[in-house]
């Protein structure tokens, strides 16, 4: 087909335009050159959520900002925040490795395969997976006994109950989250026969929207606390809403919340591990491990209990807090059975820490199921 | 003052040029957003736009290139036939999760039997599943008269659901401790997409390129393809032209279902690796997106798929090394599409700088 001349004018006019984008192109990659390389230890960071979800991830950021206040010039942090987990993850962890990091932390039980996966191509890098089970030569993992915590709120939760009914958002029915149900539920039960909890899973970590969602049917249905094992301060605001409702900071102190429902809180305490980690990159004394520290070790801390809680309340809490940071109590001693009537510790025996980590069951007294 | 005048033909040279000049435009303004966050507004956009292709760690960044990308063209490109048509197929991220479930679900029945008639099987299960759930609003639309964007998009919802419940339930890994997720195909090599991990090749890419060549073919050459333009240009004289609405309706939802299901079969055995609560990541909302940036067109949508991905995997790369939030990326992203948009304009209309007053 014959072109006419203005067609092809306009085509000149196209081509030209295309040699302009591409010298312009060009050009912005000349300007900045090589950046220069530096003796410095490049530590990433992997998030799953924002840096401002006030839970979760902020309090990694903190550990991370720790790490800097301690080494001053000698490290440089880096992170990527808002990470899906799977190819998404492993393509930021490779990133990461190739542009010089010595040290990341992944900070999401999804993150495991990825991270092995990721390890495997980078033997000199090592790597730190939150909450996971897998490790490898340059792969530790890390955790916090977050249910010890939880017992402490059951206790306060028990306590406080007027309705007898406690609301409790899960995320995921993993282990680690029914840990923190049984924990909550068990130590509830101790200071309050009359306990129950009803449990609704969100299947997020982090969705203002659905977790306040939640929140309201709980309290719809009669809690008058609600314990949360999601990261926004969502439910903390529906709970404010209801008015004589209770609920607990968790990950971080979500302390805006103190003059209204939030009563105290599970604070994870990253920094000292971060710290910790790094400097042993630094000395060259880094060993894969598996860590899992709680309230004694500082992992855990208990956020300020507010004066909403009386104050013999108070007093049970913190002496409860006491005896497990000393080991004196485990928030885990039988006699306790599972959800089915089966004995699972004898009077006295406290739970191992297998057990723990691959718990599955409700312990006896819990209505509902576990989803699968 | 501007006049806006239509131009009696669609300009060619513009239809052209409005991507070029939207990435321009993005970078502009992307830069004076990056300045305001007081960053290096040249360097963010280097690193976002030429390091994935020609820095200095391009050979791994193209590979992820094609893993970021093939999905999302594999499924822009069933959704643009429909679309062309008027056959709005809202619920991909549905069909794309279904798919990798039947899919994924035939491969671990069948594990640790590494054969080679396992990896077609699932093929075959991928692409019948998402299928299946895109037939679901096919069938009632034709049968019932109903909603199909309100059907397929409340079934991504339920297929979320049915996710979560296979995670947890049927396809759990037996040797998972209790933690949710299947077993992972990289310990099962005779049910894996991979073609080359290094190379960022497995099937999902090829069928990516194959889906293009057909699409085009489909399109261009082929009764069915001109019976798609024409019900979504002119439906009455599709209607004269003897088109069965019903049969086609039918035909667009049912490929894009099946496109689907095969990019999400292709990504659970490959990239993604296991079915897990998370895995649908979106590609099949983000593929409408494409389809439309691509215009409809197969050799558009591939180039929109490639441009998508590379803001992905160059945002990432300016967060780590820049420090740029994540909420700066996809407001960068966002532009991008915005002057996308925007510069269409002047496809159909021509700019008159003009004295005459405001009447």
């Amino acid at each position: 087909m014959p072109r006419t001349r203005g067609q092809q004018t306009n085509w000149e006019k196209f081509m030209k335009l295309t040699t302009l984008l591409t010298s312009a192109a060009m050009a912005l990659g000349l300007a900045t050159g090589a950046i220069a390389g530096s003796d410095k230890l490049k530590v990433g960071f992997v998030y799953v959520g924002p840096v401002g979800d006030g839970g979760w991830t902020h309090e990694h950021d903190q550990g991370r900002k720790a790490i800097e206040a301690e080494f001053g010039d000698k490290v440089e942090t880096q992170f990527v925040e808002n990470v899906a987990e799977g190819p998404d993850a492993e393509r930021v962890m490779t990133q990461m490795a190739r542009s010089g990091a010595k040290l990341i932390f992944t900070t999401s039980f999804g993150y495991m395969d990825a991270t092995i996966n990721v390890a495997k191509k980078f033997p000199d890098v090592k790597f730190e997976h939150a909450t996971g089970y897998k490790t490898a030569d340059n792969v530790s993992t890390y955790s916090a006994r977050f249910y010890e915590g939880r017992a402490i709120q059951g206790t306060i939760a028990g306590r406080m109950t007027k309705s007898n009914v406690i609301g409790y958002i899960g995320s995921f029915p993993i282990p680690e989250v029914i840990r923190g149900i049984n924990s909550a539920y068990i130590n509830a039960k101790k200071v309050n026969p009359d306990v129950t909890f009803k449990v609704v899973w969100v299947y997020t970590w982090f969705d203002p929207a659905k977790e306040a969602d939640a929140a309201k049917v709980l309290i719809e249905q009669g809690a008058d606390v609600i314990l949360q094992h999601t990261d926004s301060t969502a439910p903390l605001a529906a709970a404010a809403d209801a008015g004589n409702v209770i609920g607990f900071g968790q990950a971080s102190d979500m302390s805006e919340y103190a003059d209204g429902p939030r009563v105290s809180s599970i604070i994870d305490n990253w920094a000292p591990y971060y710290i910790e980690r790094t400097r042993a990159v630094m000395d060259g004394t880094w060993e894969s491990v598996s860590t899992w520290d709680g309230i004694g070790k500082g992992m855990v801390g208990i956020g300020e209990i507010t004066d909403r809680v009386p104050a013999d309340v108070k007093a049970e809490a913190l002496a409860l807090k006491d005896a497990i940071a000393s080991g004196a109590y485990h928030p885990f001693t039988g006699p306790l059975n599972k959800q089915d009537g089966s004995v699972w510790l004898k009077d006295g025996e406290t739970a191992d820490d297998g057990t723990l980590a691959g718990m599955n069951f409700y312990v006896e007294g819990i209505e509902g199921s576990i989803p699968n | 003052m501007i006049v806006l005048e239509k131009r009696p033909q669609p300009s060619r040279v513009w239809a052209y040029a409005t991507p070029l000049v939207a990435v321009l435009a993005t970078m502009i303004a992307g830069g004076l957003l990056f300045a305001a966050l007081g960053k290096n507004p040249v360097e963010a956009i280097r690193i976002i736009f030429y390091d994935p292709l020609f820095g200095e760690f391009a050979y791994l960044d193209r590979p992820q290139l094609l893993v970021k990308g093939a999905p999302l063209v594999l499924i822009a490109i069933g959704l643009s036939l429909g679309f062309k048509a008027g056959i709005w197929n809202i619920g991909a991220e549905g069909q794309y999760i279904i798919g990798a479930l039947t899919g994924a679900g035939i491969g671990l029945a069948f594990y640790p039997v590494d054969a080679w008639y396992v990896f077609p099987l699932m093929v075959i299960g991928g692409a019948f599943g998402g299928w299946v759930w895109a037939m679901i609003p096919g069938l009632l639309k034709v049968r019932f008269g109903t909603n199909e964007i309100l059907v397929s998009l409340m079934l991504v919802y339920v297929a979320e659901q049915l996710l979560a419940s296979m995670s947890l339930g049927l396809l759990k890994n037996p040797e998972g401790r209790g933690f949710p997720g299947s077993r992972n195909f990289s310990d099962f090599p005779g049910a894996s997409s991979w073609i080359s991990q290094d190379a960022g090749m497995h099937w999902g890419v090829v069928a990516a390129f194959i889906a293009v060549i057909f699409a085009y073919i489909l399109l261009n050459r082929h009764m069915l393809g001109f019976h798609i333009r024409l019900t979504g240009e002119a439906p009455r004289a599709a209607r004269f032209a003897g088109v069965n609405p019903s049969r086609l309706i039918l035909f667009c939802l049912g490929a894009s279902g099946a496109l689907a299901g095969l990019a999400g079969l292709f990504e659970v055995s490959g990239p993604a690796g296991q079915v897990s609560i998370d895995f649908g990541a979106g590609y099949g909302f983000t593929a409408i997106i494409v389809a439309f940036l691509g215009r409809l067109h197969p050799v558009g949508i591939l180039l929109a798929g490639g441009l998508m991905a590379l803001t992905y995997i160059g945002g990432e790369a300016a967060q780590m090394g820049m420090g740029l939030p994540a909420a700066a990326i996809q407001v960068f992203q966002g532009m991008l599409l915005f002057f996308l948009l925007a510069f269409d304009i002047l496809t159909n209309y021509r700019v008159r700088f003009s004295a005459r007053k405001a009447a």
